[in-house]
């Protein structure tokens, strides 16, 4: 075993780095969380800059435009530009994270042209329609409808957690297309151009305060039957499909954030009084921070074995899930512990020093439950890692 | 970068693994007790593995091999709950000491494992590593030790003893303690997931096995979990203290060994949960690991002392 870059590892390492110094100075100022089409601007400016250094769909293979890098590469890119404080992937995450990768795999060669090179120059912005009020961890129970009508299918129905939906171009669209047969059997995956008469997006406030997701419901909403990918009622495979693309590497970002954040708040217990002394003075506010710090680094390694079993395999292997798991825990102790270390600084949520903890003690609360609820990954590891039989339906 | 076991580090691990079936199974582990943890043929066993002298070099009848491998091997030890003072004797033999069987303790501990049996004690301290004779110190055996495979000794005070690190580096040898401690409790907070996942999948209650239900499966998810980012930051150690890390050694070491302590300790409670009523019982394996557990963190400071300096380190 060996932990050390390759030569070449490093010098990719370098070329990113000098890249990051001089683009992210010509970066415009950033907007506002509420100004949404400033916000769209933002990262798809970002996206482009991405795309004219050569560093669009990092992980997207060549042929499709991407840069084809190994996942030892992504992950030197994800650390670098989050150290860098670079923008996040933003209204990008879908089309670069989730749709492109499933066009790929799936689409048609005029559906991967129509859509690909945009959503790599950031020119498309895509979101997510999986999720309904009746279908969550349960998501194959989901219910909206499409019916075939001539070379259209005609969808009714509401979806929800549709991030970005309001700035979105299209959307990755699950609709129910045979009632009869067993739930994961009667699923079609269509391509869904969010300017089709019959959508409305009601934006959804969360507990942040912000509106990120939205509502999206249609009535009589007429999809061509060519914006289909894969069969019709073999949509669930087809949105599976993208597993395949995780290589250990879907949550660097917020691992590398989070390894910031808990040096910040050592930084800052020392600082915010207490009693006669500082925060810091206090046994266990210190032992806590040493014991997130310890567990930070252990996925730091454990990413790293996941991202050797999957470039030695190609496939990922359990690493995924026991980091999404593990991860939410600490990502809601380092958060409550920034909450008791702040005190009354906290009720000022949009000051200095409290902005960016408090805003990461209500963001670990999505963490354990988008992708996979925490429950979700323990039945996922149980049942298909630990081999444990399923609870009787 | 290459962060999984390779083809020598693969046959290095089930070639120990193999050892430990053969020579270990639980029924010698559990007769072991009446004796100290200690048998000749046991002791002998592991010798001639070269479970001590693997890091030697050759022409001094080592292996040549460094602490990633003495990591896994210690790993497999754990797993198997191999008795003895293990990791006293493989620092000892690797400093070139000829005692056959070395316990480590520190200055002011007033409880000493393995006394009985072994030749002498090493301390390390800030001033260096000191090694005093066995028949130099006055021990009392304590009659019911936490860990009955882990015989301990009262003592009222510790001779100064021998300086013997002239030419070694002393924290270095701290940190390749932690380390190999911290390799036999993942092994450890392995066995105690395996353990309890067989039983889970066995017991019926209500008319299904209880690893049917969520209440049961998501407590060996959690153990799973902790043993995997553990192991990951055991291996991480050890390859950083061969020079081949990504990162601050030291910090690794504490670190992985923070996360082996809590795995170990904390798998170690959830496998007697899990176990209900019989986990309550000697006749389980489940308290010996977890008392196993307890008595090598007591024994090597304390999950808070590597806290703390996981702390210091922000």
């Amino acid at each position: 075993m060996d932990l050390r870059y390759s030569e070449s590892d490093e010098r990719f390492r370098a070329e990113v780095r000098a890249w990051l110094a001089e683009a992210l100075p010509a970066l415009p100022p950033k907007p506002g969380p509420h100004d949404w089409d400033a916000r769209r601007a933002y990262d798809t400016t970002w996206q482009r800059m991405l795309f004219d250094a050569g560093y669009a769909g990092i992980n997207w293979p060549s042929e499709y435009g991407g840069r084809g890098a190994s996942p030892t590469e992504h992950l030197i890119f994800l650390e670098e530009t989050e150290r860098a404080g670079a923008p996040y992937v933003g209204v990008n995450f879908v089309g670069l994270l989730h749709a492109g990768p499933t066009l790929i795999a799936e689409a048609t060669e005029e559906q991967k042209a129509a859509h690909l090179p945009r959503i790599l120059r950031g020119e498309e912005v895509w979101c997510q329609g999986f999720s309904e009020p009746g279908a969550g961890s349960d998501l194959a129970s989901l219910k909206t409808r499409a019916v075939l009508d001539g070379d259209h299918y005609v969808v009714n129905g509401q979806k929800i957690w549709t991030s970005f939906a309001h700035v979105a171009d299209f959307g990755e669209l699950l609709v129910r297309t045979d009632t009869d047969a067993p739930k994961h059997k009667g699923i079609t995956w269509l391509i869904l151009p969010m300017d089709t008469p019959g959508i409305e997006v009601r934006p959804l406030r969360t507990i942040a305060g912000s509106s990120e997701f939205s509502e999206v419901f249609f009535t009589d909403v007429r999809i061509p039957v060519e914006n289909r990918v894969g069969a019709e009622n073999d949509g669930w495979r087809v949105a599976m499909v993208t597993f395949s693309f995780e290589r250990g590497t879907a949550f660097v970002g917020e691992l590398v954030r989070s390894m910031k954040l808990v040096e910040e708040l050592a930084e800052l217990a020392r600082k915010l009084p207490r009693g006669s002394g500082s925060a810091w003075d206090d046994d266990g506010v210190r032992r806590e921070l040493g014991l997130i710090a310890a567990q930070l680094d252990g996925l730091w390694h454990l990413t790293k074995r996941t991202i050797t079993e999957s470039e030695r395999t190609g496939v990922p292997g359990i690493g995924g899930s026991i980091f999404k798991l593990y991860y939410s825990e600490v990502r809601h102790h380092l958060g409550d512990l920034a909450m008791r270390i702040l005190g009354t600084a906290a009720l000022a949520t949009e000051d200095e020093p409290a902005v960016d903890h408090v805003r990461g003690w209500i963001h670990a609360m999505s963490i354990s439950i988008a992708a996979g609820t925490t429950q979700i990954q323990r039945n996922i590891l149980s049942e298909r890692v630990l081999g444990m039989p399923k609870e009787p339906s | 970068m290459n962060f999984d076991l390779d083809q020598d580090e693969r046959a290095l691990q089930s070639a120990i693994r193999d050892l430990c079936k053969g020579v270990f199974p639980m029924e010698t582990v559990r007769g072991l007790e009446s004796s100290g943890g200690i048998s000749a043929e046991t002791w002998q066993a592991l010798e001639d593995a070269g479970v001590f002298s693997l890091r030697l070099p050759e022409s001094e009848g080592g292996a040549g091999l460094g602490m990633t491998a003495a990591v896994i091997v210690f790993e497999e030890l754990g797993r198997a709950l191999v008795p003895g003072p293990l990791v006293g004797t493989h620092l000892a033999k690797t400093l070139g000491l000829n005692q056959a069987r070395v316990t480590f303790a520190n200055r002011n501990d007033l409880v000493i494992s393995h006394l009985d049996s072994s030749d002498a004690v090493a301390v390390v301290d800030a001033e260096g590593i000191w090694l005093i004779s066995q028949n130099a110190i006055a021990g009392e055996p304590v009659a019911l030790p936490l860990d009955p495979l882990t015989p301990v000794s009262r003592v009222s005070s510790l001779p100064q003893g021998e300086r013997v690190n002239e030419g070694a580096d002393v924290s270095a040898t701290r940190l390749e303690a932690s380390a190999l401690t911290a390799a036999l409790l993942v092994g450890i907070a392995s066995a105690e997931t395996d353990l309890a996942v067989a039983y889970a999948k066995e017991r019926q209650q209500f008319g299904r096995p209880i690893g049917s239900f969520q209440a049961v499966k998501h407590i060996c998810a959690d153990m799973l979990t902790r043993a995997e980012v553990a192991r990951a930051a055991v291996y991480a150690a050890g390859v950083h203290l061969d020079g081949n890390g990504d990162g601050d050694t030291a910090r690794a070491v504490t670190g992985a060994m923070l996360l082996a302590s809590e795995a170990a300790f904390a798998n170690g409670k959830a496998c007697v949960q899990v176990h209900g009523g019989m986990g309550f019982t000697w006749e389980i394996d489940a308290h010996l690991y977890l008392k196993r557990a307890a008595a090598l963190i007591a024994l090597h400071g304390g999950a808070d002392t590597y806290a703390e300096e996981m702390a210091a380190a922000l």
